[in-house]
Protein backbone atom coordinates (compact mmCIF):
# COMPACT_ATOMS: atom_id res chain seq x y z
CA UNK A 1 0.00 0.00 0.00
CA UNK A 2 2.79 2.37 0.92
CA UNK A 3 6.31 1.92 -0.34
CA UNK A 4 9.00 4.20 0.97
CA UNK A 5 12.41 3.89 -0.65
CA UNK A 6 15.65 5.61 0.30
CA UNK A 7 13.76 8.46 1.90
CA UNK A 8 16.06 11.20 3.16
CA UNK A 9 14.99 14.52 4.57
CA UNK A 10 17.45 17.29 5.32
CA UNK A 11 16.42 20.60 6.85
CA UNK A 12 18.26 23.86 6.68
CA UNK A 13 20.93 25.28 4.45
CA UNK A 14 24.01 23.49 3.19
CA UNK A 15 26.19 24.98 5.95
CA UNK A 16 23.80 24.07 8.71
CA UNK A 17 22.24 20.79 7.76
CA UNK A 18 19.94 18.89 10.06
CA UNK A 19 19.29 15.36 8.90
CA UNK A 20 15.78 14.38 9.95
CA UNK A 21 15.59 11.11 8.02
CA UNK A 22 18.36 9.03 6.56
CA UNK A 23 17.76 6.37 3.91
CA UNK A 24 14.46 5.11 5.21
CA UNK A 25 12.99 2.07 3.50
CA UNK A 26 9.60 0.75 4.55
CA UNK A 27 6.85 -1.31 3.04
CA UNK A 28 3.42 -0.99 4.60
CA UNK A 29 0.90 -3.63 3.64
CA UNK A 30 -2.70 -3.03 2.70
CA UNK A 31 -5.06 -3.35 5.65
CA UNK A 32 -2.49 -3.48 8.42
CA UNK A 33 -1.97 -1.20 11.38
CA UNK A 34 1.63 -0.16 11.14
CA UNK A 35 3.29 1.57 14.05
CA UNK A 36 6.36 3.76 14.00
CA UNK A 37 7.86 4.28 17.42
CA UNK A 38 10.66 6.61 18.40
CA UNK A 39 11.65 9.21 20.93
CA UNK A 40 10.95 12.86 20.22
CA UNK A 41 13.39 14.13 17.65
CA UNK A 42 13.94 10.69 16.17
CA UNK A 43 12.30 11.74 12.90
CA UNK A 44 8.97 9.93 13.13
CA UNK A 45 6.96 13.10 12.75
CA UNK A 46 8.83 14.02 9.57
CA UNK A 47 8.44 10.49 8.28
CA UNK A 48 4.66 10.41 8.60
CA UNK A 49 4.41 13.88 7.03
CA UNK A 50 6.36 12.71 4.01
CA UNK A 51 3.63 10.14 3.31
CA UNK A 52 1.17 12.91 2.39
CA UNK A 53 3.83 15.41 1.31
CA UNK A 54 3.26 17.83 4.17
CA UNK A 55 7.05 17.55 4.17
CA UNK A 56 8.83 17.31 0.86
CA UNK A 57 11.49 14.59 0.89
CA UNK A 58 15.01 15.68 -0.01
CA UNK A 59 15.69 12.35 -1.68
CA UNK A 60 13.92 9.06 -2.22
CA UNK A 61 10.47 8.05 -3.35
CA UNK A 62 7.11 7.34 -1.78
CA UNK A 63 4.48 5.29 -3.54
CA UNK A 64 0.97 5.26 -2.08
CA UNK A 65 -1.49 2.85 -3.64
CA UNK A 66 0.58 2.52 -6.78
CA UNK A 67 1.09 6.25 -7.23
CA UNK A 68 4.44 7.96 -6.82
CA UNK A 69 3.43 11.07 -4.93
CA UNK A 70 6.70 12.96 -4.97
CA UNK A 71 6.37 14.13 -8.55
CA UNK A 72 2.70 15.18 -8.60
CA UNK A 73 1.69 18.72 -9.47
CA UNK A 74 -0.18 20.74 -6.85
CA UNK A 75 -3.67 19.95 -8.14
CA UNK A 76 -3.09 16.22 -8.41
CA UNK A 77 -1.43 16.16 -5.00
CA UNK A 78 -4.54 17.76 -3.47
CA UNK A 79 -6.66 15.00 -5.00
CA UNK A 80 -4.35 12.30 -3.66
CA UNK A 81 -4.41 13.90 -0.21
CA UNK A 82 -8.19 13.59 -0.12
CA UNK A 83 -7.66 9.84 -0.07
CA UNK A 84 -5.11 9.95 2.75
CA UNK A 85 -6.79 10.82 6.03
CA UNK A 86 -4.80 12.25 8.91
CA UNK A 87 -5.43 12.72 12.62
CA UNK A 88 -3.35 14.79 14.99
CA UNK A 89 -2.14 14.94 18.56
CA UNK A 90 -3.92 18.24 19.18
CA UNK A 91 -6.94 17.30 17.05
CA UNK A 92 -6.75 20.51 14.96
CA UNK A 93 -10.49 21.03 14.75
CA UNK A 94 -11.79 24.37 13.50
CA UNK A 95 -13.21 26.34 16.42
CA UNK A 96 -15.29 28.34 13.94
CA UNK A 97 -17.31 25.27 13.00
CA UNK A 98 -19.47 22.88 14.99
CA UNK A 99 -18.87 19.14 14.96
CA UNK A 100 -21.09 18.56 11.95
CA UNK A 101 -19.44 21.29 9.90
CA UNK A 102 -15.95 20.19 10.92
CA UNK A 103 -16.67 16.77 9.44
CA UNK A 104 -18.25 18.52 6.46
CA UNK A 105 -15.02 20.44 5.78
CA UNK A 106 -13.13 17.75 3.81
CA UNK A 107 -16.32 17.00 1.86
CA UNK A 108 -16.55 20.68 0.87
CA UNK A 109 -12.96 20.53 -0.27
CA UNK A 110 -13.71 17.43 -2.33
CA UNK A 111 -16.76 19.24 -3.80
CA UNK A 112 -19.15 16.48 -2.75
CA UNK A 113 -22.78 17.51 -3.46
CA UNK A 114 -24.35 18.99 -0.34
CA UNK A 115 -27.05 16.40 0.28
CA UNK A 116 -24.73 13.48 -0.24
CA UNK A 117 -22.21 15.13 2.07
CA UNK A 118 -24.78 15.63 4.82
CA UNK A 119 -25.73 11.97 4.65
CA UNK A 120 -22.07 11.03 4.87
CA UNK A 121 -21.52 13.22 7.93
CA UNK A 122 -24.47 11.60 9.68
CA UNK A 123 -23.03 8.16 8.99
CA UNK A 124 -19.62 9.19 10.29
CA UNK A 125 -21.11 10.69 13.45
CA UNK A 126 -22.80 7.38 14.03
CA UNK A 127 -19.55 5.48 13.42
CA UNK A 128 -17.65 7.47 16.03
CA UNK A 129 -20.61 7.58 18.43
CA UNK A 130 -21.19 11.33 18.45
CA UNK A 131 -24.56 11.66 16.74
CA UNK A 132 -25.89 13.65 19.69
CA UNK A 133 -23.05 16.19 19.48
CA UNK A 134 -23.53 17.26 15.85
CA UNK A 135 -24.38 20.90 16.65
CA UNK A 136 -21.87 21.32 19.45
CA UNK A 137 -18.69 23.35 19.00
CA UNK A 138 -15.29 21.72 19.64
CA UNK A 139 -14.67 23.87 22.70
CA UNK A 140 -17.37 21.96 24.56
CA UNK A 141 -15.94 18.52 23.81
CA UNK A 142 -13.56 16.40 25.87
CA UNK A 143 -10.23 15.34 24.40
CA UNK A 144 -11.50 11.90 23.48
CA UNK A 145 -14.57 13.35 21.79
CA UNK A 146 -12.42 15.82 19.86
CA UNK A 147 -10.27 12.99 18.58
CA UNK A 148 -13.40 11.11 17.53
CA UNK A 149 -14.43 14.13 15.50
CA UNK A 150 -10.89 14.18 14.08
CA UNK A 151 -11.23 10.54 13.08
CA UNK A 152 -14.65 11.09 11.50
CA UNK A 153 -13.25 14.05 9.58
CA UNK A 154 -10.26 12.02 8.39
CA UNK A 155 -12.58 9.28 7.13
CA UNK A 156 -14.99 11.60 5.31
CA UNK A 157 -13.60 11.06 1.83
CA UNK A 158 -13.24 7.28 2.22
CA UNK A 159 -9.45 7.31 2.38
CA UNK A 160 -7.30 4.31 1.62
CA UNK A 161 -4.80 5.22 4.29
CA UNK A 162 -5.16 6.84 7.68
CA UNK A 163 -2.13 8.59 9.15
CA UNK A 164 -2.14 9.05 12.89
CA UNK A 165 0.27 11.61 14.28
CA UNK A 166 0.55 10.88 18.02
CA UNK A 167 -3.26 10.79 18.08
CA UNK A 168 -3.46 9.56 21.66
CA UNK A 169 -0.51 11.39 23.21
CA UNK A 170 -2.66 14.16 24.65
CA UNK A 171 -5.24 11.77 26.11
CA UNK A 172 -5.48 9.96 29.42
CA UNK A 173 -4.89 6.18 29.44
CA UNK A 174 -8.55 5.25 29.49
CA UNK A 175 -9.47 7.55 26.61
CA UNK A 176 -6.37 6.35 24.77
CA UNK A 177 -7.68 2.79 24.97
CA UNK A 178 -11.09 3.76 23.65
CA UNK A 179 -9.58 5.70 20.74
CA UNK A 180 -7.25 2.80 19.91
CA UNK A 181 -10.22 0.46 20.02
CA UNK A 182 -12.05 2.73 17.59
CA UNK A 183 -9.03 2.67 15.27
CA UNK A 184 -8.90 -1.13 15.46
CA UNK A 185 -12.63 -1.35 14.68
CA UNK A 186 -12.26 0.97 11.71
CA UNK A 187 -9.29 -1.02 10.48
CA UNK A 188 -11.33 -4.21 10.63
CA UNK A 189 -14.63 -2.84 9.34
CA UNK A 190 -13.29 -0.76 6.49
CA UNK A 191 -10.07 -2.64 5.78
CA UNK A 192 -8.31 0.68 6.13
CA UNK A 193 -4.52 0.79 6.25
CA UNK A 194 -3.41 2.75 9.31
CA UNK A 195 0.05 4.21 9.88
CA UNK A 196 0.57 5.61 13.34
CA UNK A 197 3.49 7.23 15.05
CA UNK A 198 3.92 7.25 18.79
CA UNK A 199 6.48 7.35 21.55
CA UNK A 200 4.34 5.07 23.69
CA UNK A 201 4.96 1.35 23.44
CA UNK A 202 1.51 0.72 24.94
CA UNK A 203 -0.05 2.10 21.77
CA UNK A 204 2.02 -0.30 19.66
CA UNK A 205 1.20 -3.18 21.97
CA UNK A 206 -2.50 -2.37 22.00
CA UNK A 207 -3.23 -2.14 18.30
CA UNK A 208 -0.35 -2.56 15.85
CA UNK A 209 0.34 -5.53 13.60
CA UNK A 210 3.84 -4.47 12.67
CA UNK A 211 6.18 -1.87 14.01
CA UNK A 212 9.21 0.07 12.88
CA UNK A 213 11.58 1.42 15.50
CA UNK A 214 13.16 4.71 14.54
CA UNK A 215 16.21 6.16 16.22
CA UNK A 216 18.53 8.96 15.16
CA UNK A 217 16.78 9.45 11.82
CA UNK A 218 17.05 5.83 10.74
CA UNK A 219 14.85 2.78 11.02
CA UNK A 220 16.70 0.41 13.31
CA UNK A 221 14.24 -2.46 13.33
CA UNK A 222 11.06 -3.52 11.56
CA UNK A 223 8.93 -6.54 12.27
CA UNK A 224 5.81 -8.10 13.70
CA UNK A 225 4.98 -6.55 17.04
CA UNK A 226 4.97 -9.96 18.73
CA UNK A 227 8.43 -10.82 17.45
CA UNK A 228 9.86 -7.52 18.57
CA UNK A 229 8.25 -7.91 21.96
CA UNK A 230 9.62 -11.36 22.50
CA UNK A 231 12.95 -10.81 20.83
CA UNK A 232 13.94 -7.17 20.46
CA UNK A 233 16.95 -6.92 18.19
CA UNK A 234 18.31 -3.50 19.14
CA UNK A 235 18.91 -1.60 22.37
CA UNK A 236 16.36 1.03 21.28
CA UNK A 237 13.65 -1.59 20.87
CA UNK A 238 14.62 -3.18 24.16
CA UNK A 239 14.35 0.07 26.05
CA UNK A 240 10.90 0.76 24.58
CA UNK A 241 9.71 -2.68 25.57
CA UNK A 242 11.20 -2.43 29.03
CA UNK A 243 9.33 0.83 29.44
CA UNK A 244 6.09 -1.12 29.62
CA UNK A 245 7.02 -4.73 30.35
CA UNK A 246 8.72 -5.04 33.68
CA UNK A 247 11.55 -7.46 33.12
CA UNK A 248 13.88 -6.16 35.75
CA UNK A 249 14.65 -8.58 38.51
CA UNK A 250 14.71 -6.96 41.92
CA UNK A 251 18.26 -6.95 43.24
CA UNK A 252 17.32 -8.76 46.44
CA UNK A 253 16.28 -11.75 44.42
CA UNK A 254 19.60 -11.98 42.63
CA UNK A 255 21.43 -11.61 45.92
CA UNK A 256 19.25 -14.07 47.72
CA UNK A 257 19.99 -16.58 45.02
CA UNK A 258 23.72 -16.05 45.41
CA UNK A 259 23.50 -16.32 49.18
CA UNK A 260 21.50 -19.48 49.40
CA UNK A 261 23.12 -21.50 46.76
CA UNK A 262 26.58 -20.15 46.29
CA UNK A 263 28.14 -22.27 43.61
CA UNK A 264 25.52 -25.05 43.91
CA UNK A 265 23.49 -26.20 40.95
CA UNK A 266 20.83 -23.61 40.39
CA UNK A 267 19.96 -21.39 37.55
CA UNK A 268 17.94 -18.22 37.32
CA UNK A 269 16.07 -18.21 34.03
CA UNK A 270 13.47 -16.09 32.39
CA UNK A 271 10.87 -17.87 30.30
CA UNK A 272 8.89 -15.85 27.78
CA UNK A 273 5.78 -17.23 26.20
CA UNK A 274 3.52 -16.04 23.43
CA UNK A 275 0.12 -17.01 22.17
CA UNK A 276 -1.34 -20.48 22.73
CA UNK A 277 1.49 -21.74 24.86
CA UNK A 278 0.45 -19.24 27.48
CA UNK A 279 -2.64 -21.36 28.03
CA UNK A 280 -0.84 -24.69 28.48
CA UNK A 281 0.54 -26.17 31.72
CA UNK A 282 4.07 -26.42 30.33
CA UNK A 283 5.91 -25.57 33.53
CA UNK A 284 4.17 -28.25 35.56
CA UNK A 285 4.72 -30.78 32.75
CA UNK A 286 8.40 -29.89 32.85
CA UNK A 287 8.56 -30.37 36.61
CA UNK A 288 6.89 -33.77 36.36
CA UNK A 289 9.18 -34.88 33.57
CA UNK A 290 12.48 -33.77 35.04
CA UNK A 291 13.57 -34.21 38.63
CA UNK A 292 14.21 -30.57 39.37
CA UNK A 293 12.62 -27.91 41.53
CA UNK A 294 11.36 -24.59 40.38
CA UNK A 295 10.88 -21.49 42.44
CA UNK A 296 8.72 -18.83 40.80
CA UNK A 297 10.26 -15.47 41.61
CA UNK A 298 8.46 -13.14 39.33
CA UNK A 299 5.98 -13.23 36.50
CA UNK A 300 3.59 -11.20 34.46
CA UNK A 301 1.23 -11.68 31.59
CA UNK A 302 0.08 -9.14 29.09
CA UNK A 303 -1.53 -8.79 25.71
CA UNK A 304 0.03 -7.73 22.46
CA UNK A 305 -2.87 -6.66 20.27
CA UNK A 306 -5.00 -9.79 20.74
CA UNK A 307 -2.32 -12.27 21.70
CA UNK A 308 -1.35 -13.17 25.26
CA UNK A 309 2.29 -12.57 26.01
CA UNK A 310 4.12 -13.10 29.26
CA UNK A 311 7.27 -13.89 31.08
CA UNK A 312 8.18 -15.78 34.18
CA UNK A 313 11.38 -15.68 36.19
CA UNK A 314 12.21 -19.06 37.64
CA UNK A 315 14.93 -20.37 39.84
CA UNK A 316 15.64 -23.93 38.69
CA UNK A 317 17.35 -26.21 41.21
CA UNK A 318 18.72 -29.69 40.57
CA UNK A 319 21.51 -31.35 38.69
CA UNK A 320 22.99 -29.19 35.93
CA UNK A 321 22.33 -31.80 33.26
CA UNK A 322 18.66 -32.06 34.16
CA UNK A 323 18.32 -28.28 34.27
CA UNK A 324 19.73 -28.09 30.76
CA UNK A 325 17.38 -30.81 29.56
CA UNK A 326 14.45 -29.03 31.14
CA UNK A 327 15.45 -25.83 29.41
CA UNK A 328 15.58 -27.47 26.01
CA UNK A 329 12.20 -29.02 26.76
CA UNK A 330 10.77 -25.51 27.23
CA UNK A 331 12.44 -24.33 24.04
CA UNK A 332 10.88 -27.22 22.13
CA UNK A 333 7.51 -25.84 23.12
CA UNK A 334 8.44 -22.57 21.53
CA UNK A 335 9.17 -20.74 24.74
CA UNK A 336 12.03 -18.32 24.88
CA UNK A 337 14.47 -19.22 27.67
CA UNK A 338 17.09 -16.82 28.88
CA UNK A 339 19.65 -17.53 31.63
CA UNK A 340 19.97 -14.61 34.00
CA UNK A 341 22.52 -15.49 36.65
CA UNK A 342 25.77 -14.87 34.93
CA UNK A 343 28.34 -12.78 36.69
CA UNK A 344 27.47 -9.23 37.63
CA UNK A 345 24.05 -9.38 36.09
CA UNK A 346 21.64 -6.97 37.65
CA UNK A 347 18.90 -7.31 35.14
CA UNK A 348 19.77 -4.06 33.50
CA UNK A 349 18.84 -4.54 29.88
CA UNK B 1 -4.81 79.82 -8.21
CA UNK B 2 -5.85 76.73 -6.32
CA UNK B 3 -4.88 78.21 -2.95
CA UNK B 4 -7.31 81.08 -3.25
CA UNK B 5 -9.95 78.75 -4.52
CA UNK B 6 -9.50 76.67 -1.46
CA UNK B 7 -9.80 79.58 0.91
CA UNK B 8 -13.08 80.50 -0.64
CA UNK B 9 -13.99 76.88 -0.56
CA UNK B 10 -13.13 76.69 3.10
CA UNK B 11 -15.36 79.60 4.01
CA UNK B 12 -18.38 78.22 2.28
CA UNK B 13 -17.56 74.90 3.75
CA UNK B 14 -17.59 76.29 7.28
CA UNK B 15 -20.96 77.98 7.01
CA UNK B 16 -23.06 74.91 7.69
CA UNK B 17 -21.35 74.56 11.06
CA UNK B 18 -21.94 77.97 12.58
CA UNK B 19 -22.96 81.06 10.80
CA UNK B 20 -23.64 84.24 12.70
CA UNK B 21 -26.79 82.95 14.36
CA UNK B 22 -26.50 79.24 13.81
CA UNK B 23 -28.07 76.73 16.08
CA UNK B 24 -25.28 75.07 18.07
CA UNK B 25 -26.82 71.60 18.58
CA UNK B 26 -27.48 71.38 14.85
CA UNK B 27 -23.87 72.22 14.04
CA UNK B 28 -22.60 69.61 16.50
CA UNK B 29 -24.91 66.97 15.09
CA UNK B 30 -23.85 67.76 11.56
CA UNK B 31 -20.14 67.63 12.46
CA UNK B 32 -20.65 64.35 14.34
CA UNK B 33 -22.34 62.85 11.33
CA UNK B 34 -19.43 63.93 9.16
CA UNK B 35 -16.93 62.35 11.55
CA UNK B 36 -18.83 59.08 11.66
CA UNK B 37 -19.18 59.13 7.88
CA UNK B 38 -15.44 59.71 7.35
CA UNK B 39 -14.42 57.12 9.91
CA UNK B 40 -16.82 54.52 8.57
CA UNK B 41 -15.78 54.88 4.94
CA UNK B 42 -12.06 55.11 5.65
CA UNK B 43 -12.23 52.05 7.93
CA UNK B 44 -14.01 50.18 5.17
CA UNK B 45 -11.51 51.29 2.54
CA UNK B 46 -8.52 50.48 4.73
CA UNK B 47 -9.81 46.95 5.36
CA UNK B 48 -10.57 46.39 1.70
CA UNK B 49 -6.92 47.03 0.93
CA UNK B 50 -5.21 46.26 4.27
CA UNK B 51 -6.76 42.85 4.76
CA UNK B 52 -5.44 41.35 1.49
CA UNK B 53 -2.05 42.85 2.34
CA UNK B 54 -2.19 41.15 5.75
CA UNK B 55 -3.05 37.85 4.12
CA UNK B 56 -0.12 38.22 1.72
CA UNK B 57 2.16 39.11 4.64
CA UNK B 58 1.16 36.06 6.65
CA UNK B 59 1.02 33.49 3.88
CA UNK B 60 4.25 34.59 2.20
CA UNK B 61 6.21 34.26 5.42
CA UNK B 62 8.77 31.50 5.85
CA UNK B 63 7.23 28.04 6.08
CA UNK B 64 3.74 29.30 5.22
CA UNK B 65 1.47 28.18 2.39
CA UNK B 66 2.60 30.80 -0.15
CA UNK B 67 6.15 31.11 1.11
CA UNK B 68 7.91 33.94 -0.72
CA UNK B 69 10.57 35.56 1.46
CA UNK B 70 11.42 38.26 -1.07
CA UNK B 71 7.85 39.48 -1.48
CA UNK B 72 7.38 39.25 2.28
CA UNK B 73 10.42 41.38 2.94
CA UNK B 74 9.57 44.03 0.36
CA UNK B 75 5.94 44.31 1.46
CA UNK B 76 7.00 44.40 5.11
CA UNK B 77 9.43 47.25 4.48
CA UNK B 78 6.87 49.28 2.53
CA UNK B 79 4.36 48.87 5.35
CA UNK B 80 6.95 49.85 7.94
CA UNK B 81 7.92 52.92 5.95
CA UNK B 82 4.29 53.95 5.55
CA UNK B 83 3.66 53.46 9.25
CA UNK B 84 6.65 55.52 10.28
CA UNK B 85 5.18 58.58 8.57
CA UNK B 86 3.42 60.86 11.09
CA UNK B 87 -0.20 61.39 10.09
CA UNK B 88 0.09 65.15 9.97
CA UNK B 89 2.90 64.82 7.40
CA UNK B 90 0.96 62.25 5.42
CA UNK B 91 -2.00 64.60 5.33
CA UNK B 92 0.10 67.25 3.63
CA UNK B 93 2.00 64.84 1.37
CA UNK B 94 -1.24 63.28 0.23
CA UNK B 95 -2.82 66.58 -0.90
CA UNK B 96 -1.87 66.25 -4.60
CA UNK B 97 -3.00 62.64 -4.67
CA UNK B 98 -6.28 63.50 -2.94
CA UNK B 99 -6.88 66.33 -5.35
CA UNK B 100 -6.21 64.01 -8.23
CA UNK B 101 -8.67 61.42 -6.94
CA UNK B 102 -11.59 63.54 -5.68
CA UNK B 103 -10.83 66.91 -7.26
CA UNK B 104 -10.32 68.78 -4.01
CA UNK B 105 -8.32 68.42 -0.81
CA UNK B 106 -10.98 70.02 1.37
CA UNK B 107 -14.02 68.39 2.94
CA UNK B 108 -15.11 65.04 4.25
CA UNK B 109 -14.85 63.12 1.00
CA UNK B 110 -11.33 64.42 0.50
CA UNK B 111 -10.38 63.43 4.05
CA UNK B 112 -11.25 59.81 3.42
CA UNK B 113 -8.21 59.49 1.14
CA UNK B 114 -5.44 60.38 3.65
CA UNK B 115 -7.33 58.63 6.46
CA UNK B 116 -7.46 55.42 4.45
CA UNK B 117 -3.83 55.78 3.38
CA UNK B 118 -2.80 56.10 7.02
CA UNK B 119 -4.93 53.18 8.15
CA UNK B 120 -4.00 50.67 5.42
CA UNK B 121 -0.54 49.78 6.77
CA UNK B 122 -1.89 49.82 10.31
CA UNK B 123 -4.69 47.43 9.35
CA UNK B 124 -2.22 45.22 7.50
CA UNK B 125 -0.13 44.78 10.66
CA UNK B 126 -3.17 44.43 12.92
CA UNK B 127 -4.82 41.73 10.81
CA UNK B 128 -1.42 40.09 10.35
CA UNK B 129 -1.18 39.72 14.13
CA UNK B 130 -4.68 38.22 14.27
CA UNK B 131 -3.92 35.73 11.50
CA UNK B 132 -0.59 34.76 13.02
CA UNK B 133 -2.32 33.56 16.17
CA UNK B 134 -3.80 30.66 14.25
CA UNK B 135 -2.14 27.37 15.08
CA UNK B 136 -0.16 25.96 12.16
CA UNK B 137 -1.79 22.61 13.00
CA UNK B 138 -5.11 23.87 11.61
CA UNK B 139 -3.48 24.79 8.32
CA UNK B 140 -1.66 21.48 8.26
CA UNK B 141 -4.94 19.64 8.84
CA UNK B 142 -6.57 21.52 5.96
CA UNK B 143 -3.58 20.76 3.72
CA UNK B 144 -3.80 17.09 4.64
CA UNK B 145 -7.41 17.09 3.40
CA UNK B 146 -6.33 18.48 0.07
CA UNK B 147 -7.46 22.07 0.61
CA UNK B 148 -6.20 24.69 -1.83
CA UNK B 149 -4.46 27.83 -0.59
CA UNK B 150 -7.56 29.87 -1.33
CA UNK B 151 -9.72 27.44 0.65
CA UNK B 152 -7.29 27.68 3.56
CA UNK B 153 -7.48 31.48 3.51
CA UNK B 154 -11.25 31.57 3.18
CA UNK B 155 -12.28 28.64 5.35
CA UNK B 156 -9.53 28.44 7.95
CA UNK B 157 -7.55 31.67 8.37
CA UNK B 158 -10.32 34.26 8.22
CA UNK B 159 -13.08 32.42 10.14
CA UNK B 160 -10.65 31.28 12.85
CA UNK B 161 -9.25 34.78 13.30
CA UNK B 162 -12.63 36.52 13.02
CA UNK B 163 -13.16 37.55 16.68
CA UNK B 164 -9.68 39.04 16.79
CA UNK B 165 -10.16 40.75 13.42
CA UNK B 166 -13.41 42.33 14.64
CA UNK B 167 -11.67 43.75 17.70
CA UNK B 168 -9.03 45.13 15.34
CA UNK B 169 -11.74 46.92 13.36
CA UNK B 170 -12.79 48.73 16.54
CA UNK B 171 -9.19 49.71 17.28
CA UNK B 172 -8.74 50.99 13.72
CA UNK B 173 -11.99 52.97 13.76
CA UNK B 174 -11.07 54.57 17.09
CA UNK B 175 -7.66 55.54 15.76
CA UNK B 176 -9.35 57.02 12.72
CA UNK B 177 -11.62 59.13 14.93
CA UNK B 178 -8.44 60.72 16.31
CA UNK B 179 -6.89 61.10 12.87
CA UNK B 180 -10.08 62.58 11.47
CA UNK B 181 -9.86 65.39 14.02
CA UNK B 182 -6.37 66.15 12.76
CA UNK B 183 -7.65 66.14 9.22
CA UNK B 184 -10.42 68.43 10.40
CA UNK B 185 -7.88 71.05 11.42
CA UNK B 186 -6.61 71.05 7.85
CA UNK B 187 -10.13 71.58 6.50
CA UNK B 188 -11.20 67.99 6.58
CA UNK B 189 -14.62 68.51 8.12
CA UNK B 190 -16.25 66.84 11.04
CA UNK B 191 -15.79 67.45 14.75
CA UNK B 192 -12.12 68.42 14.26
CA UNK B 193 -13.06 71.35 12.07
CA UNK B 194 -15.78 72.43 14.47
CA UNK B 195 -13.49 72.28 17.48
CA UNK B 196 -10.60 74.04 15.79
CA UNK B 197 -12.29 76.81 13.83
CA UNK B 198 -14.98 77.59 16.36
CA UNK B 199 -13.85 76.21 19.69
CA UNK B 200 -10.24 77.36 19.34
CA UNK B 201 -10.00 80.13 16.70
CA UNK B 202 -13.18 81.90 17.79
CA UNK B 203 -12.82 81.19 21.51
CA UNK B 204 -16.13 79.35 21.66
CA UNK B 205 -14.96 77.21 24.60
CA UNK B 206 -18.36 75.61 25.08
CA UNK B 207 -18.19 74.18 21.58
CA UNK B 208 -14.74 72.81 22.30
CA UNK B 209 -16.04 70.94 25.33
CA UNK B 210 -19.15 69.68 23.59
CA UNK B 211 -16.89 68.30 20.86
CA UNK B 212 -14.77 66.50 23.44
CA UNK B 213 -17.83 64.91 25.01
CA UNK B 214 -19.21 63.84 21.65
CA UNK B 215 -15.84 62.32 20.69
CA UNK B 216 -15.77 60.36 23.93
CA UNK B 217 -19.26 59.06 23.22
CA UNK B 218 -18.33 58.04 19.67
CA UNK B 219 -15.17 56.24 20.78
CA UNK B 220 -17.01 54.45 23.58
CA UNK B 221 -19.75 53.49 21.16
CA UNK B 222 -17.30 51.99 18.69
CA UNK B 223 -15.52 49.99 21.40
CA UNK B 224 -18.77 48.67 22.86
CA UNK B 225 -20.00 47.65 19.41
CA UNK B 226 -16.68 45.97 18.62
CA UNK B 227 -16.60 44.07 21.89
CA UNK B 228 -20.16 42.97 21.44
CA UNK B 229 -19.67 41.79 17.89
CA UNK B 230 -16.53 39.86 18.84
CA UNK B 231 -18.08 38.22 21.88
CA UNK B 232 -21.16 37.31 19.85
CA UNK B 233 -18.93 35.35 17.50
CA UNK B 234 -17.01 33.76 20.36
CA UNK B 235 -20.14 32.86 22.32
CA UNK B 236 -21.69 31.21 19.31
CA UNK B 237 -18.68 28.88 19.26
CA UNK B 238 -19.03 27.85 22.86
Amino acid sequence: MIEISNLTKIYGSSEQEVVALKDVNLYIKKGEIFGIIGLSGAGKSTLIRCINMLEKPSRGSIVVDGQAIGSLDAGKLRQVRQKIGMIFQHFNLLSSRNVFDNIMFPLEIAKVPHQEAQKKVDELLELVGLSDKARVYPEQLSGGQKQRVGIARALANDPKVLLSDEATSALDPQTTRSILKLLKDINRQLGLTIVLITHDMNVIKECCDRVAVINNSTIVEVGDVLNIFSNPGTPTSRSFINSIVNKDIPEEILHREALNHGGAASKLVRVSFIGESAGEPIISTMLQKYDIKANILYGNIDRVKDTPFGNLTLELMGSPALINDAMSFLQEYGLEVEVLNYAGNNGDY
Amino acid sequence: MPEIMEIIDLNSFLTPYLGQNAWVPGAVLFASWETIYMVFLSTLASYLIGMPLAIILVTSDEGQILENPQLNKILGSIINAARSLPFIILLILAIPFTRWVVGTSIGTVASIIPLSLAAIPFVARLVETSLKEIDWGLIEAALSMGASNWEIIRKVLIPEALPSIILGVAITAINLVGYSAMAGVLGGGGLGTLAYYHGYMRYQTAIMWITVVVLIVIVQGIQVLGNKAASNVINKRR
